[in-house]
Formats: C-alpha cells, structure tokens, sequence
C-alpha cells in the first residue's frame, strides 16, 4: 500500500531524513518509535505533503501512485489521514462545518454524491457517542480551546468520519489519561481492517498493549534503524534508546 | 507550514467581478467648484430657495477647512477642482415612470452586477430606489408603501414635496460644520435616498438602495435622511458596487437617521466600491459620514456594514444616545485586501440615562492591506449608568497586512460601565494544512476561516443580505488556486 525508498529529506541546510524506507502493506499497524528529533512527525508530515521540506532523494509510492505528484488534498481524498501531533486550533470554524467539508470534499473526488446536513449529522452523532466524545464537540471551533486531551480524540473522531485507506497516528497517545487511552484504542481497533494500514508514532510501549502492532520500528537520525516484532517494542522500554544506538555503533 | 508566502498571495489576490462601464451619455456640469456650480446644481433639481442658501452656506464653510489628515491611510491629495459635481443620464427630462421604461442597458448592467433588480423586488418583497450616477431612476412598491404613509423617495423629490420635512430635519444629526466632507457633501450633494416612517408604523418592508459610480471623473455625495417618527421600525439596505476605473473616484456621502421615541433604525450595508488594483490604482476614496440620533426614549439604532470595497475607506458611522434608554448598535465586518486601506470605526455617545451600546467589529486584512478600527465611547456627565461592549477582532491572512486598533474610552460619569476587548489572530499555515490534509481545498479553507470569524455580524444581517455578504466576501479573497 505504501513504499518509501531512501527518503531523504532537509529544511534549509539542516539534514533531517537520512535513507528511510519503510514498507507496509494492506491490514498492517505499524509502530514507529524513536527518540525525540529523530524525524518521525517530519515523515509523517511528508507522507501527507508538507512541503515546507525538502525531498532531495528517495521515493514514496502509494497503491501504486507516485505519491510526491499529488497535493495534500488530493493524498488526503485518495485515503491517507495524518492524525497530527499538536493538531492547530481553528477558532470561529465550526468543528461540524469542518468535518463535512472534509468528507464533501471527498465523496466529490471519488464522484459520490455529497452528504446531507442531516446525514452527516446522523452519522456524526453516532460517531461521536461510540467514541464516548461530549458531543458539544460538534458545535465548538476546530479545536478552539480543547484540552490537549480532547485534541487527540477529535483526530480519531475525523479517522473515523473520513475512513482513510491509511492512518498515521503521530502520538495520538501522548497527553491521553487511562481512559482517554482506552477510547483512542477502541477507536483505532475498531477502524483498521483487512484493507487498511495504520502507522502509530509513539514513545510508548503502554499504546502498544491495547493495539497489537504487526512491526515496530526504531527511527534514530533520519534513518530506520532497527525493526522487529511487538517485543522491540519492550525491550526498549527497559533498555531506551540509548543503548540501543551505542550497540549499532 | 505547508503553504509558502507566494502561495498565500496567490490565493489572496483577487479580481474585481463588476469592472465594466456601461455607455449611457452622461449630461455633466464640466469639472470644478464654484458658487455658480452649486447654483446650477440647484437649478436643474427646482430646488426651493432654502436648499439653494443651504448648499451656498455649506460650501462658504467649506472654504475655510482643510481635509483631515488623522486617520491612518494615506493617499495622493484630491484636486477638487478636477472633480465634475454634476452627471444625469441623458434622458433626465422624461424620467421612467417604471422598471418598463427604463433604459434597457441600464437594466443590463444591474444584471451584470447580479443584481436582477425587477426579479429582486418582485420575489424578495424589496422596494428598490436605485440611484445610477447623480439622479434615482427606479422605485418600485410605492403603493404599498404609501398606503402605509411611509415616504420612500429620492432625496431630491423630497425636498419639493416635502420640504417641511427635510427643513426639519437635513443637517440636524450630522450639521453641515461638522467636518470637511460634510461641508462639501452639504454644498454639493446630488441625489440620495429620503424615508420617512410616520408614527406608530411597521414598514412593511426591508427598504434597500443600489448605488454605483459610473461617470468618469465624477463626485457622488449623496445624501440619505431617514427620519423614524415615535413607535415606528425600520430596515433598511444599502449595497453598492462600482464599475473598473483608472482614476480615483471621490465618493463623500452624508447619511443621518433620526429615531424618535420608542422608534427603531436597522441600517445595514454591503458595500463593494472598486478597490483598486493590487498596486492599488484606480480605487475608490470612500470619505463617509454616517450618523444615527436616537432623539428620542426608548429608541435604537443600529449599524450593519460589511465593507470589501474601496481603495481608501473613511467611515465612522456612530450613535448619539439622547434618550433615555435608547440604544446604539454597530456590526461590522471590513475587509481590505492588496494595497486597500481602511480606517473605519464607531462613535457612541452617551447622553441619556440608562443608555447601552454594543460594538462588534471584525477586520480581516490580506496582501498588503492596512485595516484599522478607530472607536470612540463617549459617556457625558448627565448620563447615569451608561452601559458599553465593545469586541474588537482582527485577522490576518499572510504575514505583509497590518491590523490596528486605536479605542478612545471617555467616561465623565462615575456609573459608567465600559468593557473593551481585543484579540488579533492569524490564518496561519499550520491551519491550512491542517485544513488541507482534510481534502479541503485552500481557498474554501480561507473562506470557511474567514464566515466563521465574521458569523457575529453576518447573522445581524437580513437573511438575503447575509447570503450576498459571504458571497461578496469570498470574491474577495479570491485568488487563483482552484
Ligand atoms: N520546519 C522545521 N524547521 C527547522 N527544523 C525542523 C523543522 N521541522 C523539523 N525540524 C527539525 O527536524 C528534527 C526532527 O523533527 P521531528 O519533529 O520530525 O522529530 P520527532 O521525531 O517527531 O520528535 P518528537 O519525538 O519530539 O516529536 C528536529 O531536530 C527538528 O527541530
Ligand atoms: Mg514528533
């Protein structure tokens, strides 16, 4: 579904992806940790279409498409969601408005007819109630004074509402209590399937208990460094990343 | 992060929809100012003798001042002399009776500025005094109006049939000593709008004009008197748009209302005047004076402007609060885009006891506009606990546009209350390409940013009025992606 081959990447004169690749295909979760300044929310913001850097090398592929020929939009409407790590307040735009803009925009990529104000709010609120969101949500500017907390469950409230073919989650779990957690858990278990792939960023191993990973990988210095199953995952809890760099050395 | 500096330009840029001119032969006085000017003036509208000595008094008074220079804009000096004072279309002598009569190309260009004016008053219920140039040519649901006793009329119709009215009440919120515009406007004034709601009446509809600058080289000063006698309501519009030009056209009108006792005064504006083009040539100068009394208890006014146009816009429309209780209101949305420059604002004077005020204003500057909201609150030493709000929003759309507040705050009355508030904010590009990474086009992101922030004063607006207001805001910001 998705193929980066030696992505390099700068902003200005400063290096930040170093050969990246990285392959994933349909039905998996990926997990990609690393330590902080690595590079992981600057690959996820390429895969999405950042350009405010540089891809001097590399590749990104994706079904099938050259994925750098398209605008963020068009990735978007083609299936890829990047849940964002400090997702941006958007005061006086209606969270409501904003979502069926995005969905809209979507259904009239893919020709299909454009939903209904009442439709989407069906569906929304049905949305809303299983991801156990106040549904005040709805009503409030994008974002305009939520709690770091509630950020991240309106990111998988919009993966959820869009239905991406691919989810990067760039540490969605981060700032989430114990129940916040579980409900972006839930919500991520309930959303992939046999025919979409979910990348999860995180410095956690704890996300990783309630959604199983098919291959975590280490990113150091714009590179992958190291990958292997769900127990990479636990020994780096014990070991850091520290260690981890020393032995490649 | 995503969108660069050039791509938010792009996107900013806008074109102007309704720059055409229309060939209807235009009967004008040739440029300059003198007391024969104005008396000419005056001849050819049979103005009764009180006006003549009016506008003679007014123009004596101007040549004593000089054109203010505080507001923060900046421009090339206007040369009055250059000015012509006077256009009518040709066929002034048998003024159409109705739509039919009217010069169909004249009709044609209302239609091109999407404003089907016959469909428009026929489905929306609105009467419509057109005014093209110097001289109104269409009214349309007088009867109805009429058989309410409302008065809807050209301003210079006013004046013969009912000078006691106008004797009463012209220069009466807004005299014409008050600065040099008005003076100039008071001298020269060509045509405008009259409305008179006599006691106790609901107009029994919204009341809206278009007007339009066509004529080259021509001053508009129109003049609009709307007069609410005791218990009586009214709405009225105001929306106008100008063909493209490339000299800069002087537009210095004077609109006073007057709101007797328990009476009610909604004036709403959408004003689209030509802003010039991106390096800010052949704009309009929009030097306005716009001034509400509520004369009366219990009375209200209330301001409603959403301004995208002119090169140059100068315009305070304000509220004296006489009456006990009465109440001032100003909505504003101003818009300013590539070199436009605006300086706009509200004074609210309180006088009476009780009396409340409510300030909204929302500026939005894109390119390398300058908006700037100039807001006076007044409370003299009679007025017992007087009550302000005032909100005062600014956002910015790219990083070369300017946005400045400048509240003056006089209480002379220890029970006075005023709370003042202001927030600046940015369409930065982390929010469009968050907006982005949705599937949500630039350009309807900035749009979707901008309604949103503009909601407030858009939902003081009479339905279709809002509907237009967003679409004319839109044009705006339009710009080339898409
Ligand atoms: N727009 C930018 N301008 C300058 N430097 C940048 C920019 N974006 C990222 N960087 C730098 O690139 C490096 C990688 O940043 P990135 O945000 O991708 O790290 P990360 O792995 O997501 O870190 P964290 O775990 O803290 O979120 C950092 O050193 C960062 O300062
Ligand atoms: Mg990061």
């Amino acid at each position: 579904m998705l193929e980066i081959k030696n992505l390099h990447a700068k902003v200005g004169t400063t290096n930040i992806l170093n050969g990246l690749s990285l392959t994933i295909k349909k039905g998996e979760v990926h997990a990609i940790m690393g330590p902080n300044g690595s590079g992981k929310s600057t690959l996820a913001r390429i895969i999405a279409g950042d350009d405010s850097y540089d891809v001097t090398d590399g590749e990104i592929h994706y079904k099938n498409k050259n994925l750098m020929e398209l605008s963020p939009e068009e990735r978007s409407r083609e299936g890829i969601f990047l849940g964002f790590q400090y997702p941006v307040e958007i005061p006086g735009l209606n969270n409501s408005q904003f979502l069926k803009a995005a969905l809209n925009a979507k259904r009239k990529y893919l020709g299909i007819e454009e939903i209904d104000a009442f439709e989407f709010l069906k569906m929304a609120r049905e949305t809303i109630k299983r991801l156990e969101i106040d549904p005040s949500f709805l009503n409030r500017g994008v974002n305009e004074g939520f709690s770091g907390g509630e950020r991240k469950r309106n990111e998988i409230l919009q993966m959820t509402m869009l239905e991406p073919n691919i989810a990067i989650l760039d540490e969605t779990d981060s700032g989430l209590d114990i129940d916040a957690l579980k409900v972006v858990a839930k919500g991520v278990n309930e959303f992939r399937n046999q025919d979409n792939a979910v990348i999860l960023v995180t410095h956690y191993q704890r996300l990783l208990e309630y959604i199983k990973p098919d291959k975590v990988h280490v990113l150091s210095e714009g590179r992958i460094i190291r990958s292997g199953d769900e127990s990479l995952a636990k020994e780096l809890e014990k070991t850091g990343y520290i260690a981890e760099k020393e032995s490649k050395k | 992060m995503s969108a660069n500096k050039e791509e938010i330009n792009s996107l900013i840029e806008s074109r102007y929809k309704h720059g055409f001119v229309t060939d209807i032969e235009s009967d004008s006085l040739p440029p300059g100012l003198n007391e024969d000017v104005i008396r000419a003036i005056s001849a050819r509208k049979n103005e009764p003798k009180f006006m003549l000595d009016w506008r003679l008094k007014s123009y004596k008074h101007w040549l004593k001042l000089n054109e203010p220079n505080w507001a923060h804009v900046d421009y090339t000096p206007i040369n009055y002399q250059d000015i012509s004072y006077f256009s009518a279309p040709k066929s002034d002598a048998d003024r159409p009776k109705s739509l039919a009569e009217v010069d169909p190309k004249l009709l044609e260009t209302y239609d091109k500025l999407g404003i089907p004016l016959h469909e428009r008053a026929r489905l929306a219920g609105v009467a419509v005094d057109a005014v093209f140039d110097s001289v109104s040519i269409a009214t349309t649901f007088k009867k109805k109006l009429s058989d309410a006793g409302v008065i809807f009329c050209p301003f210079s119709e006013a004046v013969t049939k009912h000078p006691e009215l106008i004797k009463k009440y012209l220069g009466s919120v807004v005299p014409y000593r008050d600065n040099f515009f008005t003076a100039l406007n008071s001298a020269v004034f060509s045509d405008g709008s009259f409305v008179y709601i006599p006691k106790g009446v609901r107009c029994p509809m919204e009341l809206s004009t278009y007007f339009r600058i066509n004529a080259a080289n021509t001053g508009q000063f129109e003049r609009t008197l709307i007069i609410a006698d005791e218990g009586s309501h009214v709405s009225y519009l105001e929306g106008c748009t100008a063909p493209m030009r490339d000299e800069n056209q002087l537009h210095a009108a004077v609109v006073e209302l007057v709101a007797l006792k328990d009476a009610e005064i909604k004036y709403s504006t959408v004003q689209n005047w030509y802003p010039g083009d991106e390096e800010g040539k052949g704009g309009i100068y929009n030097f306005v004076t716009k001034r509400g009394d509520c004369r009366g208890a219990n009375s209200k006014i209330s301001w409603t402007q959403v301004e995208t146009g002119s090169a140059i816009t100068w315009k305070y429309p304000s509220c004296i609060l006489r009456g006990d209780n009465s109440i001032g209101e100003f909505y504003s949305v101003a818009v300013t885009n590539n070199r436009q420059q605006a300086d706009t604002g509200t004074k609210m004077i309180h006088i009476g006891n009780n009396t409340k005020s409510t300030i909204v204003s929302k500026g939005i500057s894109a390119g390398r506009a300058q908006n700037a909201y100039r807001g006076l609150v007044r409370v003299m030493p009679q007025a017992n606990n007087a009550r302000n709000h005032t909100q005062c929003d600014s956002l910015l759309i790219g990083g070369d546009c300017g946005a400045h507040t400048f509240p003056y705050i006089e209480a002379k009355n220890p029970s006075a209350i005023i709370e003042h508030e202001a927030t600046t904010s940015k369409i930065s590009e982390d929010q469009l390409f968050y907006c982005k990474q949705r599937g949500i086009e630039e350009e309807d992101a900035v749009n979707m940013i901008v309604n949103g922030f503009c909601k407030d004063v858009f939902k003081k607006l009479p339905m279709e009025f809002a509907v237009e207001a967003q679409a004319l805001l839109n044009v705006s910001l339009e710009g080339a992606v898409g």
